[in-house]
């Protein structure tokens, strides 16, 4: 009973929180850049715009193109709500693991680069060639990432990772480090950020994410950048519950120590926001063609991750 | 008893061929002849999959008095026998369905109609043979009937050259299969399956009979290097026929491999799988790459066939390390993975043909350059092709990504592993399979995205119709069961339950009963996935969305032009194209592994020639493997050419200096 309502609280937590997100690692990279900058409720107004206005969809866009943006949404929030944030032991939690997790994003993706091909411009088009180069070595890091730490844990389950993690067994490890140094270049490329592509721009031969939905309008793209908010939370989600586990609520634990846990959640956003804003403003966007290297690092890490504990366990 | 009833349909489907040869000019022959395939494989797969599901333990074995005088033909169907004639009969039954429709018209009925029923009679005969004779008689048999089906359009270009590489790679299998089952028999000739099983041949014998298995099954299923021949000769057949060379054949040849392998050579070695492995990831890479740089949509799929066999022999690599190391479970799970893929990737690759066929059949053309926009014409088939892609891309909550699923598990279980070797070899196996399962996400954006989005690229492309109901029905049976597969998995890990221990002596925990229909292959604190919760989580979520928006948000659309940041471009010139979306990919990994180059030519100002742009690629393998052997037959044959040309009177000195070696040899020998 317990556990359905944890889960209940955070799929609506998750969507709840997504935007404020967003709106908050905007106004912390305009004050680094010395500018007032939006407030940090702006993400809602501009998706309560959105939402009111008529769509205006290209002429030849096909039923791909008006049903695709709900997919998007759905599982990028179904795999959002799966990944615990503030307590672990959530209902629906056996039914995907972190391999699981990653795939569910991959058919997000799959399902925007078609999308972005529909409407068949040539912005659609170099957006999503582009986003699946990225993913095509973004993916597998990630999967490298996931496989050390379910070698670690003995388990692919993420609560149990998360639990895992908590513990006192596991130490300051190599693997660890080159791990979560993967996993943070793997969600700065997956969620478009700088130095892979700049969220804030449009008109540019460069851009990548906002390429693909640029023939979005309305309640469809409002929609889609509701989904894009969810993914940026899920990834820090993802890393703070995977390496900064201190704080969750164990499954069983009494109301307070939820609240609780809900508050440190909440905290460790803020910081986990703020750094990504300060890299964000301190480095340069990438030529296209340099981001191969960034992710081949990324995913070399990941194998080295690896490759390092399969050699130590056996010993 | 259920082996009779398989080989009478068996032999209506070998009279059915005969009787399409009679009955060639007769307009109503290609209906009868698909309906009654249809029928008859229907009922086999009926047959098999019943013994499957109730009735696996026991094995049927029946003997007839034809082949070799001494030996007979044996017949046996056992678990592993009757899973690969489930999806034997599956494919078949499909394909059949196909052909009954607009599929099946050919120009030259004669070159076709004959040869699918024999075609489909030598896979089971293949699949249920139980000697060596039985065994390579029909393995032949299944080669040559396809080689006649790819020959079918023999006019068009190229196809004469598949056609001939086709035939030279299924006669060097059948020799190596030949070998391997002499060294398998030994001096005595005991070449029933149950003598071979019996004796346990000696260490480096054993090492001979895997290394030519590798090679004869190998080749026929289109491991990397020996896949050369499977992206010419696949395509170049009907696309149902092609179907069924990629969905099913390369599925026969698998089973060639397990049966060898895993059921008649005992004990296994732990670097067998070490090599397995090896040649299983390359092949995933490798076969994925070369699909991502394919314009051809029947020869990407058939490059995907490479990489989904290199994900199948990679779960047969883990299972035969596992079983060599005593380690039951593992052994079971990997094993179970790699078969589950079987029956996956024969179900979706049976679906991605017929509807590359149906694009085929609508618009005439296979080059995804001259396609696109057909979703709005073909909105069906763009559906089921979509499903399609999503199942091979291994996307939840499909088929194909459980099987994958399964096989990561495997691979994570790798680290009890004792040697050396495998510990290391295994984490990078798994990132080429991670690699492989991005990657052909990357190709099926582009293959469905090219050929069914965006805007026609031809006048054939605009003008399109919908395919018959016969070709619809065909793909949508697929369609169901790719969802099926990928939210019920724990019924089809069940159903291999049987198979699985055969092969490793183990088996899964049963699944079926599990709580909400969770699949948990081992225990449940470490793994557990389940695909119909999250389908329904996703159905819910997305249709709360949509309701919610609807109802008290806007719902107006308005329809206009595109915008494309204000600069819209009427030409369908202007869009992306399949080479333009690969070539991000094509310089992250085209350099190293294609040797790719890409030739600019520029006129010079005032020169009104158009600008040009070539791409360049290698193909190593081909480079590296068969370019050397080819330039050894060349000189040789070069060489020998002279011999042609004697005078009788040098014919005599030659027959009769040959002899005095041969005797000299002879005498020096004793």
């Amino acid at each position: 009973m317990l556990d359905a309502l944890v889960q209940l609280g955070q799929l609506l937590l998750v969507l709840l929180l997504a935007p404020l997100l967003t709106g908050y690692v905007r106004k912390v990279k305009s004050r680094l850049l010395r500018r007032e900058g939006p407030q940090i409720v702006q993400p809602y107004r501009d998706l309560l715009k959105l939402l009111r206005k008529e769509v205006v969809l290209a002429e030849n866009a096909s039923w791909l193109f008006r049903v695709a943006p709900y997919v998007i949404f759905a599982t990028t929030w179904v795999a959002a709500a799966l990944v615990p944030t503030f307590a672990t032991g959530l209902a629906f939690s056996p039914a995907v693991d972190l391999i699981a997790i990653v795939a569910l994003l991959g058919s997000a993706r799959f399902m925007l680069a078609l999308a972005g091909l529909d409407v068949g411009t040539s912005f659609g088009g170099i957006g999503s060639s582009r986003e699946m180069m990225i993913a095509s070595l973004a993916e597998p890091a990630m999967l490298m990432v996931a496989f050390t730490l379910s070698l670690l844990a003995g388990s692919t389950q993420l609560s149990t990772v998360s639990t895992y993690m908590q513990g006192s067994d596991v130490g300051l490890r190599v693997s660890l480090a080159l791990s979560l140094v993967g996993l943070i270049m793997v969600a700065i490329a997956e969620n478009a950020r700088i130095p892979i592509d700049n969220p804030a721009t449009h008109l540019e031969l460069t851009m990548v994410h906002e390429a693909m939905i640029l023939e979005y309008s309305g309640r469809h793209l409002a929609v889609i950048e509701a989904a894009a908010s969810l993914k940026l939370l899920l990834y820090l989600s993802l890393i703070l519950c995977l390496f900064v586990p201190w704080g969750v609520a164990i499954a069983g634990q009494d109301m307070s120590s939820y609240a609780l846990a809900l508050v440190i959640y909440v905290i460790k956003l803020v910081v986990g926001g703020f750094l990504l804003a300060v890299f964000e403003t301190a480095v340069a966007k990438m030529r296209v063609f340099r981001v191969s290297d960034f992710l081949g690092v990324s995913l070399m890490l990941g194998l080295l991750a690896a490759l390092l504990l399969f050699v130590s366990r056996g010993v | 008893m259920a082996i009779e009833g398989l080989l009478w349909c068996i032999a209506a489907l070998l009279g059915t061929a005969v009787a399409a040869v009679a009955g060639v000019r007769w307009t109503k022959t290609a209906k009868l002849v698909y309906a009654v395939s249809a029928l008859a494989s229907t009922l086999a797969l009926g047959t098999a999959g019943w013994i499957l599901v109730t009735d696996a333990g026991s094995a049927q074995a029946l003997h007839l008095p034809i082949g070799l005088p001494w030996l007979g033909a044996h017949f046996r169907l056992d678990a592993l026998a009757a899973a690969f004639l489930t999806v034997v009969n599956l494919g078949g039954a499909t394909a059949s369905l196909y052909g009954c429709g607009d599929g099946g018209h050919e120009r030259e009925p004669g070159r076709v109609l004959p040869f699918f029923p024999a075609f489909l009679a030598g896979m089971n005969l293949v699949v249920l043979a139980d000697d060596a004779f039985t065994f390579l008689f029909t393995w032949e048999f299944m080669s040559l009937t396809s080689w006649a089906l790819v020959m079918a359009h023999h006019r068009q270009r190229g196809n004469a050259q598949a056609g001939y590489i086709y035939l030279l790679m299924a006669s060097l299998g059948t020799l190596s299969l030949l070998l391997g089952f002499g060294l398998l028999a030994g001096p005595e000739g005991g070449y029933a399956f149950d003598a071979i099983r019996s004796a346990r041949p000696a260490s480096n014998i054993a090492a001979a009979v895997l290394a030519l298995t590798l090679l004869g099954a190998g080749s026929k299923a289109g491991l990397v290097p020996l896949h050369v021949w499977l992206p010419l000769a696949h395509p170049a057949a009907p696309s149902h026929v092609s179907a069924l060379m990629s969905g099913v054949m390369t599925k026969v040849a698998v089973y060639g491999f397990v049966r060898i392998v895993f059921d008649l050579m005992g004990p296994s070695v732990w670097w067998w799988g070490a090599v397995v492995l090896l040649f299983g990831g390359a092949s995933a890479v490798l076969g994925v790459l070369h699909a991502l740089m394919e314009h051809d949509l029947k020869r990407l799929l058939a490059y995907h066939t490479v990489e989904n066999i290199g994900i199948i022999f990679i779960g047969l690599g883990l299972g035969l390390a596992f079983r060599a190391n005593d380690m039951p479970g593992p052994a079971a799970l990997a094993t179970t993975a790699a078969l589950f893929h079987v029956f996956n990737h024969s179900v979706f690759k049976s679906l991605l043909f017929f509807g590359s066929g149906a694009v085929l059949s609508a618009t005439g053309h296979r080059d995804m350059e001259h396609l696109g926009g057909l979703i709005h014409s073909m909105p069906l088939t763009a559906f089921a092709f979509l499903i399609g892609s999503a199942a091979i891309s291994a996307l939840p909550p499909f088929n194909g990504f459980v099987s994958e699923w399964l096989t990561f598990q495997a691979i994570l279980l790798s680290p009890q592993l004792p040697q050396w070797v495998l510990k290391f070899l295994v984490p990078a196996i798994g990132a080429a399979l991670a690699l492989s399962a991005a990657l052909a996400a990357a190709c099926f954006v582009k293959a469905f995205g090219i050929t069914f989005l965006g805007r026609p690229r031809s006048s054939a492309a605009q003008n399109a119709g919908e395919v018959d109901a016969f070709s619809l029905s065909a793909m949508f049976a697929l369609v169901v069961l790719c969802l099926a597969a990928g939210i019920l998995p724990g019924y089809f890990i069940d159903a291999l339950a049987p198979v699985v221990q055969l092969a490793v002596g183990e088996h899964l925990p049963q699944q079926g009963t599990l709580q909400w229909l969770t699949i948990v292959p081992i225990s449940e604190g470490r793994s557990s996935y389940n695909g119909l919760l999250l389908f329904v989580l996703i159905a819910v979520a997305a249709s709360l969305a949509s309701y919610v928006i609807h109802r008290w948000a806007a719902h107006g659309i308005r329809r206009s032009a595109p915008w494309d940041c204000g600069f819209p471009d009427a030409s369908p010139a202007t869009q992306y194209t399949a080479g333009s979306f690969a070539q991000p990919i094509r310089r992250v990994f085209g350099t190293l592994v294609f040797h790719a180059r890409e030739e600019i030519h520029m006129p010079a100002p005032g020169d009104l020639r158009p600008a040009q742009m070539q791409v360049h690629l290698r193909d190593r393998v081909l480079d590296a493997f068969y370019a050397p052997v080819a330039w050894v037959v060349g000189v040789t044959a070069t060489g020998l050419n002279r011999l042609q040309f004697l005078t009788l009177r040098g014919y005599l000195t030659l027959v009769s200096g040959a002899l005095v070696a041969l005797l000299s040899i002879l005498a020096l020998w004793q």
